[in-house]
């Protein structure tokens, strides 16, 4: 079952052609990983599929991507689209409010009002995130004074909050320490059974230990898109085995 | 010269010069607080502390004269609570517009003409008043027109540029990834800038409000010229009457006052001296506690 299938996808950001000819399928309930250089498109691309791209001024994109064989664009709520495909930035961004408001804000914002719905929604997605036991005592405190690892596992419960499908991940483990990243490792590793998972990573490692599928992008272009195992084990393109033993990048 | 060259010289005297600038604001805030408080105090322990704030009665010319400012003080409230009420929402919801939602055309004559309307002279905010105000105040609610509603009104535009202003500033500060983060979760620009953009401001947005209200407390020609000035204790309904502030108190009768009047004008802007200073460590406390 794919999930995403993406075809002839071209984007421009004004002049800057950022995605040639992206045809690719992201398979249900599987983490698909994107690496390759910084710049390569791997972001854009990840921001193409619950269009956060159409937030960035000049950007133009054409071909077509489809959810669950439905066009993205066009004449769709380009909200429900976002509710149902989550997003997890590099950096956490949680709200400067307590940890409570902070994942009731999506429930809230798609009109769920009643206080015990509310407090069952905060303690399942806290739960799934697998921070509950860390915060259930401190739901009132700003979530700003989380550690930067609690912090970007409190934006993965807010991300959950709203029932999303599919949980785009963008280097989501870049800007914390290791223990953090093998805390969120596991917990995506967890989340497969549940949803739909793609992440974007510059740690080629990270992408081994958890993608069931690797697409390496570089300068626009995806070069290669397989199995993880086929991927880093037998690539078929010179530049994918260059990039993967570390000749560049 | 021996090592000192011309350079070294030329640095110190600028040095100097800048110490001299930068010294002439403390000297001058220093002067006013000693002038005030020297002529002030002692007349107001002459009167009774006690006796001159909570006195109902201004009138310096009964024999013996009374001296309360209690009226004075409740006028000023009433007023810069008025201008809250009106200038606070409007001028949050504009500094919204401005920062999420005003397109750039528009945004090019609003801007300068909010700086403008910062810039406007206050006896103009007040002629405005007497002729546009004051009338309309009459015929809609009745009464002389001129009242604690219309210098709540005057106030209320007069403070907008300022919460304008700065709380468009803290909003803008407010990091991208915060918005994106609301609409990544499915929420629509408006919910995002209004329930969690503007949130994440809110210290910028108090820090406007307390500096608008200071502007309203210390305004003095705008207010004398549309509320009415009777030195009369008024109740909270009674809005469409008059009223008069602290600061009109001062500018309507220092003019020929002398003696104990004299000094009891100068112990009203004692107390509007110490109005002033609590809304600016309010102010001070909010930036040290936020790091604005």
């Amino acid at each position: 079952m794919n999930k995403f299938s993406i075809k002839d996808v071209n984007l421009w950001y004004n002049d800057f052609h950022a995605l040639k000819n992206i045809n690719m399928s992201i398979p249900a309930n599987e983490i698909t990983a994107f690496i390759g250089p910084s710049g390569c498109g791997k972001s854009t691309l990840i921001k193409s599929l619950n269009r956060m791209n159409d937030l960035v001024e000049g950007c133009k994109i054409t071909g077509s991507i489809l959810l669950d064989g439905q066009s993205i664009h066009g004449n769709i709520d380009v909200n429900a689209l976002r509710k149902r495909v989550g997003m997890v930035f590099q950096k956490p961004n949680p709200f400067p409010m307590s940890v409570y408001d902070n994942i009731a804000y999506g429930p809230r914002t798609h009109g769920i009002r009643s206080r015990s719905k509310l407090n069952d929604i905060v303690e399942k997605s806290l739960y799934d995130a697998a921070i509950w036991d860390e915060l259930k005592d401190r739901l009132k405190k700003s979530a700003l004074s989380l550690s930067g690892g609690q912090q970007q596992r409190l934006c993965i419960a807010r991300a959950l909050s709203v029932q999303p499908d599919v949980l785009l991940m963008d280097e989501p483990t870049s800007a914390l320490d290791p223990i953090s990243t093998a805390k969120i490792e596991e917990l995506v590793l967890k989340l497969k059974n549940s949803y739909t998972i793609v992440i974007v990573t510059h740690n080629m490692q990270q992408a081994v230990r958890i993608s069931d599928n690797t697409g390496f992008f570089l300068l626009g272009e995806i070069v290669e898109y397989g199995e993880t195992q086929q991927v880093f084990s037998i690539p078929k393109d010179k530049r994918t085995e260059d990039y993967i033993t570390g000749r560049f990048g | 010269m021996g090592k000192h060259s011309l350079v070294f010289y030329k640095e110190l005297a600028a040095k100097i010069l800048f110490i001299l600038s930068a010294s002439a604001a403390i000297i001058a805030v220093g002067l006013i607080c000693v002038f005030l408080f020297m002529q002030g105090l002692p007349a107001m322990w002459d009167m009774g502390v006690i006796r001159f704030l909570t006195g109902t009665d201004w009138r310096p010319t009964w024999n013996p004269p009374a001296f309360g400012i209690l009226p004075m003080i409740v006028g000023s409230i009433y007023v810069t609570v008025g201008a809250i009420l009106f200038g606070v929402p409007i001028g949050i919801f504009a500094a919204v517009f401005m920062a999420k939602f005003c397109p750039a055309p528009i945004y090019k004559i609003l801007k300068p003409a909010i700086n403008l309307l910062a810039g406007i002279p206050s006896v103009v905010y007040g002629y405005f008043g007497m002729v546009v105000l004051v009338p309309f105040v009459r015929q809609t609610f009745g009464g002389s027109g001129n009242s604690i509603l219309t210098a709540s009104i005057l106030l209320g535009m007069m403070i907008l540029p300022t919460i304008i202003t700065i709380s468009e500033s803290a909003i803008r500060a407010i990091p991208g990834e915060i918005y994106e983060g609301a609409i990544a979760l499915g929420a629509s620009h408006e919910n995002a800038s209004y329930r969690v953009v503007l949130p994440a401001a809110k210290s910028g947005v108090m820090a406007s409000v307390i500096l608008g209200i200071g502007r309203a407390v210390g305004e003095t020609m705008a207010v004398r010229m549309v509320a009415g000035n009777q030195a009369v204790l008024r109740m909270p309904h009674e809005f469409l009457m008059g009223t008069r502030t602290l600061t009109a108190n001062v500018v309507i009768e220092l003019g020929y006052a002398y003696g104990n009047h004299r000094a009891a004008l100068v112990a009203t802007g004692v107390v509007l001296f110490i109005f002033v200073m609590i809304i600016n460590a309010l102010f001070s406390l909010l930036k040290k506690k936020e790091g604005i």
